[in-house]
């Protein structure tokens, strides 16, 4: 096999996704940014007048804000948790679908702190976390955990780029700016495919790859105990850190299951995406659900037998209050991804994306569940008159700043696939010559 | 060293009268339960290995005790600006407590209506809430004031990521506003719904001629919190918190643990044996969280419950989900 005759082929194969920018790409891109600058001026106004803008008050003091900083660290941390598992275990298929996978890992560990920023006060004091830290705080152990898989992931992003920067920078007629040239040549760092060097960055990859998935659960797991080390009755369970590392990848699964829709979809990656690749995540998925409706149903289970006096509060509130919500989050979000996975006949590409949606929204709804209506039945029972005092609704300021979160996510994701082929040239080169040498073995056993 | 005492005495005539004028000052203004020498927490040994030479001075007490201070304490008379960095000090030897007694309660709200006045607050804004509990259906109602309680054991100080919030050696949990980032996580984490947030600006809190300090809580700060904080700046003074001060009833009683004595102003008793014989008890003790503030449960009423909703229309709307104010509502007595 010529090996640079084939990293010719794949660049030319990819270079229209780098090179050409399409009209309903650069719609895209505007209305994502048009997104951003309503949550941009939403911010603003948070900022000068400060939280009574937003629909917490002295009892629901987190709103959505936390909501979405769980679910975007959870869709990282299981993100993490699955490439690690791809790459440690040298699963076959990996290759087309991996780079999704961490670049969904890091973005999302990007925008998701971001929205922990908007719960806070006074963001002018930020330094003082570092300034006058006190180690015992649950917040001290989230900010260490989130910044070292921040960094961890990011270099991990990094190492597996490296081989095709250098396979973009040696592509001489790839019609790109100069300045973009200039960035794969800095970022290639010199790497030139030898078998040491390859071997090296294999190696540091590997590595890597484990050290990612101990760090996402640490970092998942003190988040899951900024709620349940609290003395709140809807919080303070034994189980949440492992409730978390589950209901975290049910919806980072189903977030990966959809962004491989939408970009099979979009750059016509048939040949790369398989139908495969949805029935390995869905069969994922379903075993996920399975143990996320078994984790969700424990924990409100033992709340209704035991019906302590502060979780039936809860449960009366959620059963009441909350009713549709209820049975969306936790009826609706688990066992129709179970049903729709269960069945083979079910498992087609749309289905099985179908089945990601409900779930991530489910999940979210979950999220919800478990941080507003707890902190709407506190152990001293609300007293007020003032509705906003007593019920969280959130504002559009709320909803706004959500929705730039998320615009931010895919408008990143949009700019590094124009920077860098989704599917890594690299890795099919990898598999390739993997398949070669196996093919020679077995020549060479049959002789 | 006693040698060394008698022989400056001896010599330096003019430090003795400004010793004598010193102490009777001090005298005017400590004659109290509370009477402190704040000048007595610094120690003396600490000092002296970070300066050569620190002037001492002797001062006579209250109580007839010549001590021996450092003379660069000695301005701070008990009416002083107690600074953030201070504030992070307890008042030394003393373990403050608070006994409410539920069976005088009448919902009188002279106690949130002081507090709110001294501490600048709004009319929603209560350090000190006034609850109306019925612990099951059978149970009577009865009125229970809600501060802080200042825990042994509190989960806000230790969730605080930045220490703004810090409990000192005298039982005070204490909030300094000024590094205080904010996050909330001490509301969620306080059992008691004891915290309040500043949620916007208001004209009040850019008030410069007072200076902030966390034993007064004004001027409060936006996007910070604040909470009961048993008015330290009148426990130096040896007076009495503003709840427990101004209730008509004398339901509250504050005093100090150490001593054994807890006041409500009219009468004074052993805090121990109020405690034994009246059955005392804290809120949620099974939480852990070993408050500071107990209660006397609501036995032999002095005042029947009803007396309670002489009050703001407003006001009586809180208690709506009350088992016993729907009762009253169904009977058409509201």
């Amino acid at each position: 096999m010529d090996i640079t005759k084939r990293k010719r082929e794949l660049v030319k194969e990819f270079s229209p996704m780098l090179e050409k920018t399409s009209l309903l790409s650069i719609l895209w891109i505007a209305a994502l940014i048009a997104i951003i600058i309503v949550g941009l001026y939403a911010f603003y106004l948070q900022f000068i007048n400060g939280h009574k803008v937003t629909g917490m008050r002295d009892n629901v003091v987190w709103g959505i804000y936390i909501i979405n900083f769980i679910f975007f660290v959870g869709i990282s941390y299981s993100g993490a948790f699955i490439t690690g598992i791809l790459h440690f275990f040298k699963t076959q298929w990996k290759h087309s679908i991996a780079r999704i996978i961490k670049i969904i890992t890091v973005l999302s560990l990007i925008v998701g702190p971001i929205f922990i920023l908007l719960c806070i006060g006074r963001l002018d004091r930020l330094h003082y976390l570092f300034i006058y830290p006190r180690i015992q705080s649950p917040i001290t152990w989230d900010i260490i955990a989130i910044m070292t898989d921040l960094i961890g992931c990011f270099i991990y992003l990094y190492l597996t780029f490296i081989p095709d920067f250098a396979i973009l920078r040696d592509t001489t007629d790839l019609k790109v700016p100069k300045w973009q040239k200039k960035i794969y040549k800095i970022l290639a760092i010199g790497y030139q495919d030898t078998t040491s060097q390859r071997l090296r960055l294999h190696k540091i990859t590997q590595i890597m790859s484990v050290m990612i998935i101990a760090m996402a659960i640490v970092a998942y797991t003190v988040l899951a105990w900024i709620f349940s080390l609290t003395l709140q009755p809807g919080w303070n369970s034994t189980i949440f850190a492992p409730y978390f590392i589950i209901a975290g990848l049910y919806s980072g699964v189903g977030v990966i299951i959809i962004s491989m829709y939408i970009i099979r979809k979009a750059y016509k990656l048939e040949k790369y995406i398989k139908k495969i690749h949805f029935i390995g995540a869905g069969i994922i998925l379903l075993v996920i659900s399975l143990l996320f409706g078994y984790f969700t149903f424990s924990e409100y289970f033992s709340k209704w037998f035991s019906h302590k006096t502060n979780d039936q509060e809860l449960l009366d509130t959620l059963f009441s209050r909350y009713f549709w919500e209820f049975i969306l989050a936790n009826y609706v979000g688990v066992l129709v991804p179970i049903i729709i996975l269960f069945f083979k006949k079910l498992r087609t590409i749309k289905s099985i994306t179908f089945a990601a949606v409900i779930a991530v929204l489910g999940l979210w709804l979950n999220r919800y569940l478990i941080v507003i209506p707890t902190l709407e039945t506190p152990y001293i029972p609300i007293q007020d008159t003032r509705p906003e005092f007593i019920f969280y609704t959130a504002t559009w300021i709320e909803y706004a700043l959500s929705f730039a979160g998320i615009a931010a996510f895919l408008l990143l994701f949009t700019l590094i696939m124009k920077f860098v082929p989704i599917i890594p040239m690299s890795g099919i080169i990898d598999q390739e010559r993997d398949e070669e040498k196996g093919n020679k073995n077995k020549t060479e056993e049959v002789q | 060293m006693g040698n060394k005492k008698t022989k400056e005495e001896g010599t330096n005539r003019r430090k003795f009268i400004k010793l004598g004028l010193i102490s009777s000052i001090t005298a005017v203004a400590g004659p109290s339960l509370f009477s402190n020498l704040t000048a007595q927490e610094e120690n003396p040994v600490s000092e002296n290995k970070n300066n050569d030479f620190v002037e001492k001075m002797r001062l006579l007490t209250p109580d007839g005790k010549i001590v021996e201070v450092d003379a660069t304490n000695i301005n701070k008379y008990p009416e002083a600006h107690i600074t953030p960095k201070e504030s992070r000090k307890g008042i030394p030897n003393r373990k403050f407590v608070m006994v409410i007694d539920l069976a005088k309660c009448k919902n009188a709200r002279n106690c949130v209506e002081e507090c709110q006045k001294a501490h600048q607050l709004d009319y929603n804004e209560e350090f000190m809430k006034i609850q109306l509990m019925q612990d099951n259906e059978e149970a009577s109602p009865y009125w229970f004031p809600k501060p802080c309680f200042h825990c042994d054991e509190p989960p806000c100080v230790t969730v605080c990521p930045t220490g703004a919030t810090f409990k000192r050696d005298d039982n005070i949990v204490l909030v300094d506003a000024d590094r205080c980032i904010g996050c909330k996580f001490c509301v969620t984490s306080c059992p008691y719904s004891a915290r309040i947030f500043n949620w916007g600006n208001k004209d009040k809190f850019d008030n410069t001629t007072i200076p902030y300090s966390p034993e007064t809580s004004i001027p409060a700060t936006e996007g910070t919190i604040m909470k009961c904080d048993f008015c330290p700046d009148l426990l130096r003074q040896g007076l009495l918190p503003h709840c427990a001060k101004s209730c008509p009833m004398g339901v509250i009683y504050f005093g100090d643990k150490n001593e054994d004595i807890v006041t409500n102003g009219e009468e004074t008793i052993r805090f121990s044996k109020l405690i034994k014989e009246r059955g005392g008890y804290r809120h949620l003790e099974h939480l852990g969280t070993k408050p500071n503030v107990y209660y006397l449960p609501a036995v032999n009423r002095q005042f029947p419950l009803e007396r309670g909703f002489d009050v703001d229309e407003d006001i009586i709307k809180r208690y709506k989900n009350v088992d016993y104010v729907k009762e009253l509502k169904e009977q058409g007595k509201i």
